[in-house]
């Protein structure tokens, strides 16, 4: 079980043990949470030394799936750099990487809140995207259509099995919506059981959708530890 | 001692000693007949006035009109045995009018009085290897040792066997080059190998071995009723150990972790009807805590401590007449220390009595008594000085003022544990402390030295505050103070794994008396007084120490031998004897691998007695290996005799399981990733200066550090696998946590004579391990499946599947 398929607002995705979304009929790849230069923003706001590497990480799983899947377009649903200045800071050759990914394909840019702005690199640039059914935006909005699909809060999912508790980054999803777990490397999570306010965003019915191997569904309130 | 040259005391001194009625002992004579000679090691049992022996020649040479400048320096482990050795020193130097200044110095020591003892040093100056360290880091360093006669270094044997004591080396080099006419004393208890203790000192070192004074009077614990199977409390022998207590006079009862202490002290005050004044002293409770226990003590107030190895070094109290060691004795070197400290008088024997608190411990105790009786002590040759500490002492040195890396090179070959470094080896430290090493030369931060004019120096000398903040080498555990809500007073301190683990309103032992855990906020945890004598959590982890190597065989020799059973109690005999029936006795030069089926589980359990930490890491191969060859582990759990492991499937050929080199490429790969080898790097790591442990301002969490230190580990692996803290990291694992030296013991010694036993049902020796505390789960297929398993379950239940 490497990937998971659901269908919000008719339309038929595919929830990537990678953390990528697929959907398959428009060639499309969506993920989330990037945070690109992280290290670099830690270590220039004087914090701790992280290494410079979890950009090159980030791009490179984000490489692997481009690379197993040949989409059209790539879709970053905003915090895809740690902050403006990041942007701007991205080291040639992770700039030269993205760049190559991006040939000969869409690649568009949703502003978040750590990256409202524009920057320099190339691609497109929206607020919220609409394609067919589906609204993309980088944070969901509690009252939106069916059909929204998000990032922002780095789901992550505690589950209780007979040897003990597991905790995984996930998507959620229920039939309005669907929340992306974070792409980028080190980038924490918020742990659906602890945080009424990732909750109170989803149904009561709602699946979550664990990342890495196995990927599962599991009822995403009652598998909650 | 058969050359005892009769060196008579001068006036006052003789004089003084006639006064109160006392008499030099043959080797405090013999330290002052040696006075002139560049090195000596003197090795005494506790009690025998080391201390004394040790400042005698100083306070002879300085007299009554000393010249101003220091003249002795004096190293302690403790801070609070220089503040104590300070006032001692007092009373002689008054009575006798010498015009002597003794101060101490360590970080509890005020800036204002630090400044003033870099101008105006005292005569004495008792301090610890880390203020030792941080005050050759000044530039007034070499004015200030210049004219330094004597250095006197206390609990060396105790220094000597962690990093401390390589760093201790480097300062001492460090002095010999700027007071080359300084001598030096080391004072060290009962070791196993003196000629290596003195290596340690430096070059031209002369021993100096004191009468070991008559046999300690040691007996064992016995009871009718045998002892739990596998609790490590010894709580079912409080009634006895509280009945010894009556009996004797002080009672010194040691117990090997903190939270056992915890439950022991708790215990021994269930039975202590007529409330007896009995104290605990850990580790974990605040300094004012300890030093409330430790006055009382001194005062001759308290008829029983209980306490951990932290009162181990230390001192020394002259009524103690018992000393209880409650729980396996691990290490007979540390056992004969420790029990050197009842009767306290030199020439008197000690009483001991060992409280085991399992089977296992029962024979292991046994061990330790033959080993005691037989003088045969244990203790590992200590490895050549690790790289870290080196590193940490170039950018102290560099602090000081410029250095040449020739000279220096030259002078660190003159400390014992870094006699045999190579210049390969100094270079890459240089290198380190210049750019951080390939995989970090990008950043500004760690490039911390450059060489110019052929002299070493601080790139920024504004770095120097940073480089001393990170003084010294004892690994941090990352801990939270514990404070009574309302109240301003710490109680102590709790690891922050474990506070980690708790949710408002569980409750712990802590510090004697059941608290409960309310809030915690920034680095505090709040806890409220709970009356509840039935705390939900026993407390905190604490290091375990495994049981020694030499240990471990005479534990084997005893159990593969029943002519010896005799001396064992009855329930004990027919506990191996009934091993022998269902399954086999392990024998020395083998390895007994036993198999057997219980609850729908598998189990392998395998006898390796090669200490906990060792089939720790021997847990995580093997299981390691299962999962590649499709057996499904679920779980091990580790003592120091044995490793049982769980899973799906049937071990059916354990040997394949064990070859030295598939566990030697598992330590090399997969176990890189491994917390205990993230743990051992960070600490690494900070010791070196790679990450601070105390920047400037503020305090980074643990969390935080962890964190970041996880990631450089992992980045440095996958880019710069050669990086020298990568090396030290892999040096580090041979012992210590990982133990792996201990993991290749075992394979030569078995060699391959693996005795695979299939038994009916749980046999006798297993069982203990099945009641064993520290169970880790393996998240591997096994997990897997059940996850899967799980999923389907959920979705089904919550009507969800599809």
């Amino acid at each position: 079980m490497i990937e998971q398929t659901v269908t919000l607002a008719g339309a038929r995705l595919t929830a990537r043990g990678s953390g990528a979304l697929w959907w398959a009929e428009r060639r499309l790849i969506c993920v989330a949470d990037l945070h690109l230069g992280k290290s670099e923003r830690i270590a220039r706001r004087g914090g701790a030394l992280l290494p410079p590497y979890e950009t090159r990480e980030t791009i490179a799983r984000l490489a692997a799936e481009i690379a197993a899947l040949d989409p059209a377009t790539v879709l970053c649903l905003g915090d895809s750099f740690d902050d403006m200045a990041s942007a701007d800071a991205l080291p040639e050759a992770d700039r030269a990487a993205l760049a190559a990914l991006a040939r000969g394909r869409d690649w568009i840019w949703l502003a978040g809140n750590h990256d409202p702005a524009p920057h320099g690199l190339d691609g497109g640039r929206a607020e919220t995207l609409a394609l067919g059914p589906l609204t993309f935006r980088h944070a969901a909005l509690p009252e939106a259509e069916p059909g929204e699909i998000s990032g922002h809060y780095h789901p992550k999912l505690r589950v209780a099995l007979r040897t003990g508790t597991l905790s995984r980054p996930c998507f959620l999803c229920d039939r309005r919506r669907l929340i992306l777990p974070a792409f980028g490397a080190y980038t924490g999570g918020l742990d659906l059981g602890s945080s009424p306010a990732l909750a109170a965003l989803i149904e009561p019915d709602a699946r979550a959708i664990l990342t890495g191997a196995p990927c599962v569904t599991l009822p995403a309130f009652r598998a909650s530890a | 001692m058969p050359d005892i040259p009769e060196t008579a005391l001068p006036e006052p001194f003789a004089g003084w000693f006639a006064r109160r009625g006392w008499s030099p002992h043959a080797h405090q004579r013999a330290l002052l007949a040696r006075a002139a000679d560049p090195a000596t090691l003197l090795i005494a049992p506790t009690g025998g006035g080391k201390t004394l022996a040790g400042f005698l020649p100083s306070l002879i040479e300085l007299g009554s009109a000393p010249a101003p400048g220091l003249h002795t320096l004096y190293v302690s482990p403790l801070k609070a045995l220089a503040a104590d050795i300070r006032r001692n020193l007092e009373v002689p130097i008054a009575e006798m009018g010498l015009a002597i200044r003794v101060e101490d110095r360590s970080g509890d020591t005020g800036a204002a009085a630090r400044a003033r003892q870099r101008v105006d040093p005292p005569h004495i100056l008792l301090t610890t290897p880390e203020s030792l360290a941080l005050l050759l880091s000044y530039p007034e360093a070499p004015r200030l040792f210049g004219g330094l006669a004597r250095v006197v270094l206390d609990e060396i044997h105790a220094l000597a066997e962690s990093k401390r004591g390589d760093q201790l080396a480097l300062c001492l080099a460090r002095l010999r080059r700027l007071a080359p006419r300084l001598r030096r004393v080391g004072l060290s208890a009962t070791v196993e190998d003196p000629p290596a203790l003195a290596r340690f000192l430096g070059p031209e070192t002369r021993l100096l071995v004191a009468d070991p004074g008559p046999d300690p009077d040691i007996s064992i614990l016995e009871s009718e009723t045998p002892p739990p199977w596998a609790t490590q409390g010894a709580r079912y022998a409080a009634p006895r150990v509280m009945e010894l207590i009556r009996a004797a006079r002080t009672t010194l009862v040691f117990i090997n972790t903190r939270a056992q202490a915890e439950l022991f002290f708790q215990a021994l005050w269930a039975e202590n009807a007529e409330a007896l004044p009995i104290g605990l002293h850990h580790g974990s409770l605040g300094r004012e805590a300890r030093a409330r226990v430790e006055a009382a003590m001194a005062r001759g107030e308290l008829r029983a401590i209980v306490a951990t190895g932290s009162l181990d070094l230390g001192i020394d109290w002259g009524d103690v007449d018992l000393v209880i060691q409650v729980g396996a004795p691990k290490n007979v070197k540390r056992l004969v220390q420790r029990i050197g400290r009842a009767n306290h008088r030199y020439n008197a024997p000690s009483r001991a009595v060992l409280v085991p608190a399992n089977r296992f411990e029962l024979l292991e105790c046994h061990a330790a008594l033959e080993a005691v009786r037989a003088r045969d002590l244990d203790g590992a040759p200590r490895p050549p000085g690790p790289l870290d500490v080196l590193c940490q002492h170039m950018l102290l040195t560099a602090c000081a003022g410029p250095f040449e890396a020739g000279a220096l090179l030259a002078e660190i070959r003159t400390a014992g544990p870094y006699a045999a470094l190579s210049r390969a080896d100094f270079d890459a430290c240089l290198d380190f402390c210049a750019t951080g090493g390939y995989a970090l030369r990008a950043y500004d931060r760690w490039r911390r030295l450059m060489e110019r004019d052929g002299l070493w120096q601080l790139r920024d000398p504004r770095r120097a505050k940073a480089i001393r903040m990170n003084v010294g080498t004892i690994a941090d555990t990352e801990t939270l103070s514990v404070r009574m809500k309302g109240q301003f007073a710490t109680l102590g301190e709790i690891e922050e794994s474990f506070a980690a683990s708790l949710s408002p309103g569980d409750t712990f032992l802590f510090g004697g008396q059941t608290v409960r855990f309310e809030s915690l906020r920034e680095m505090v945890v709040e806890v409220t007084k709970h009356p509840s004598k039935d705390p939900k959590i026993a407390a905190y982890m604490g290091t375990k120490l495994a049981t020694s190597t030499r240990l471990s065989h005479r534990v084997m020799d005893l159990i593969a031998d029943p002519a010896r059973w005799d001396g064992l109690p009855p329930h004990t005999r027919d506990w191996l004897a009934t091993q022998a029936e269902v399954s086999r006795l392990p024998e020395p030069g083998r390895l007994l691998a036993e198999r057997f089926r219980r609850g729908g589980r598998w189990h392998l359990c395998l006898y390796g007695f090669a200490g906990r930490n060792a089939h720790q890491t021997l847990g995580l191969l093997v299981t390691r290996r299962m999962e590649t060859a499709g057996l499904d582990p679920l779980g091990f759990v580790a003592n120091d005799y044995a490793l049982l492991i769980w899973g799906l499937d049937e071990v059916t050929d354990p040997a394949a399981l064990l070859s030295p080199e598939g566990l030697r490429e598992g330590l090399e790969g997969w176990l890189g990733e491994n917390a205990v080898m993230k743990r051992t790097f960070r600490a690494a790591a900070t010791i070196a200066g790679l990450i601070e442990r105390n920047l400037p301002g503020r305090r980074k969490s643990g969390r935080q550090a962890t964190f970041s230190t996880d990631i450089l580990y992992d980045t440095l692996r996958r880019h710069d696998p050669e990086h020298l803290l990568l090396r030290v990291t892999r040096a580090e694992a041979a012992h210590g946590l990982v133990d792996f030296d201990r993991i290749e013991e075992m394979l030569a010694r078995v060699s391959g004579r693996i005795d695979a036993v299939r038994a009916p049902h749980v046999t006798p020796f297993a069982a203990p391990l099945l009641l064993e505390t520290g169970r880790v789960p393996i998240r591997g297929q096994a997990e897997a499946r059940m996850l899967a398993e799980a999923a389907e379950a959920l979705m089904a239940e919550a009507g969800l599947a599809r």
